[in-house]
């Protein structure tokens, strides 16, 4: 057993600002169990959002030491022993207080992408045939936890600001997910071009960096959706067919 | 690593008519974990799923119709008042800071009846918890809790704490009653199943002056071919 430091985020105003509090630290504690003993000890009405303490409940996301992680899958036993552990809310959102942020905007952000739209059953018994490798490219998507470290991680959205014209990453694997499903019809292409703002993604795989399901969120997701807007609108042979094509 | 056995379900619950889900507050229906229901002295994995279909479509429809039946009811503005200082008492304690910390009450709680009220039960143990938590109860009416109402875990866990202590006496109540073992209730001074034990559930409810009464109630007896089916499972 070990005494350690930690800095974390309290408050919610201009006043807001790390404190210092120590705890003592088990073998096999993650960050989430110290956030607990703090409040058990010495904090008790510091904030803080978690459920599950398995990493499959996406609730738990911080920054610690600077990094987007899920505090709850973050061992103590991998953090450097030589200084304080830094806590602090994911800063992409809007703070609520302490170590929660307001992640209303991403529910927002959600039902502006068109939901799945299956075609028309293919066998009598109104079931649908499908290939499984069609089948096996979306099971990854379909792991995300939203947890929304992605999107706090991702410059667009934390340095720019430019929630209003860009969906993130976790949004780019959800409308993916849908794109490639073997059965659906919807056309997302022409609104993630324009209002869901890929092009503003350059591809920096800090998303897929900090994914805690491992989604290969940049190569698997992202730019084939790339290739699909650059294909429509940007492929020269078929812009020149367009043109044939309207006369 | 270290093993040990923890508590993943909760085998009693708010006591439900089996059809329509409602409980003996007209209008207050259950179903999920909260509710007792199918699984009596065990619980498999993969039953509560099934469960909350089954009779979460029943609560919801049976909610419906008695909303549409009955009309709102009136609320009794002072006992609301009542319940919000009740609620607010240990945030209004709190200021100075001095009293009783809520995380150690729940605390000690947890240690009580993981040590006393486990796997394995025996009569002293049971009588023993049933001290404790009292003692307990007496503690959770002095917490404190710093802060405001907003996103205050040291509060939310003040609140709880009577929660708990209901649900922990109804546990060890009922266990100390039922002088058998069955399912996951295993006493070491009653290790047999006993058949009149069989045939009974234990109810409990809170009486006039606020204590909590068992009495054991006549289970609703099985048809043929299911308690054919039990005889035949063992």
């Amino acid at each position: 057993m070990a005494r350690r430091d930690f800095k974390v985020w309290r408050g919610k105003d201009e006043s807001a600002g790390f404190q210092n509090y120590s705890t003592d630290v088990t073998e096999g504690m993650v960050v989430l169990d110290c956030v607990h003993q703090i409040q058990a000890e010495s904090a008790p009405d510091l904030a803080a959002r978690w459920n599950c303490k398995a990493g499959k409940c996406g609730s738990c996301s911080a920054e610690i030491n600077g990094m987007p992680r899920l505090m709850c899958m973050t061992r103590m036993s991998d953090l450097p022993e030589d200084g304080p552990v830094t806590i602090e809310p994911m800063r992409a959102f809007p703070l609520i207080a302490d170590l929660v942020s307001d992640v209303s905007w991403n529910y927002r952000v959600k039902e502006r992408i068109a939901p799945f739209k299956p075609r028309k059953p293919d066998a009598p018994d109104g079931t649908w045939r499908m290939q499984q490798e069609d089948i096996d490219r979306v099971q990854e998507f379909r792991k995300c936890i939203e947890c929304f470290l992605c999107q706090d991680v991702c410059h667009v959205l934390r340095d720019h600001h430019k929630h209003d014209e860009f969906i993130g990453p976790r949004f780019l694997v959800y409308a993916a997910a849908l794109e490639m499903h073997p059965l659906d019809t919807a056309d997302r292409i022409g609104s993630l071009k324009e209002e869901q703002g890929i092009g503003y993604c350059n591809i920096t795989k800090c998303c897929t960096k900090v994914c805690p399901e491992n989604i290969t969120i940049t190569d698997n997701a992202i730019i084939p959706l790339k290739e699909r807007v650059a294909d429509r609108f940007y492929d020269p042979i078929a812009r020149l067919l367009r043109l044939f094509k309207k006369k | 690593m270290e093993v040990g056995p923890t508590t993943h379900y909760a085998m009693g619950g708010v006591r439900v008519d089996g059809d329509t889900q409602m409980s003996c507050v007209p209008g207050l229906f259950a179903a999920g974990e909260c509710a007792a229901g199918l699984h009596g002295a065990n619980r498999l994995g993969g039953n509560s799923l099934s469960d909350l279909l089954v009779f979460g479509k029943r609560a919801g429809e049976y909610a419906s119709a008695f909303a549409k039946e009955h009309e709102h009811g009136t609320v009794d503005e002072a006992y609301v008042a009542s319940l919000q200082r009740e609620s607010l008492a240990p945030i209004d304690r709190g200021g100075g800071g001095d009293g009783e910390n809520a995380y150690i009450v729940q605390k000690d709680l947890q240690d009580t009846m993981q040590d006393l009220v486990g796997i394995v039960r025996n009569s002293d143990d049971l009588q023993l918890a049933l001290e404790r938590i009292a003692a307990l109860r007496a503690r959770a009416r002095a917490v404190v809790a710093p802060g405001n109402r907003e996103y205050n875990p040291g509060w939310h866990t003040a609140l709880d704490l009577h929660n708990l202590l209901a649900v922990s006496e109804a546990v060890t109540l009922a266990a100390q009653l039922r002088k058998e073992s069955r399912g996951a209730h295993t006493r070491t001074d009653y290790p047999e199943k006993d058949a009149a034990f069989g045939k009974v559930n234990s109810v409990i409810r809170r009486a006039d002056d606020g204590s909590l009464q068992v009495r054991h109630e006549q289970l609703v007896p099985l048809r043929d071919e299911l308690s054919q089916v039990i005889e035949e499972v063992g």
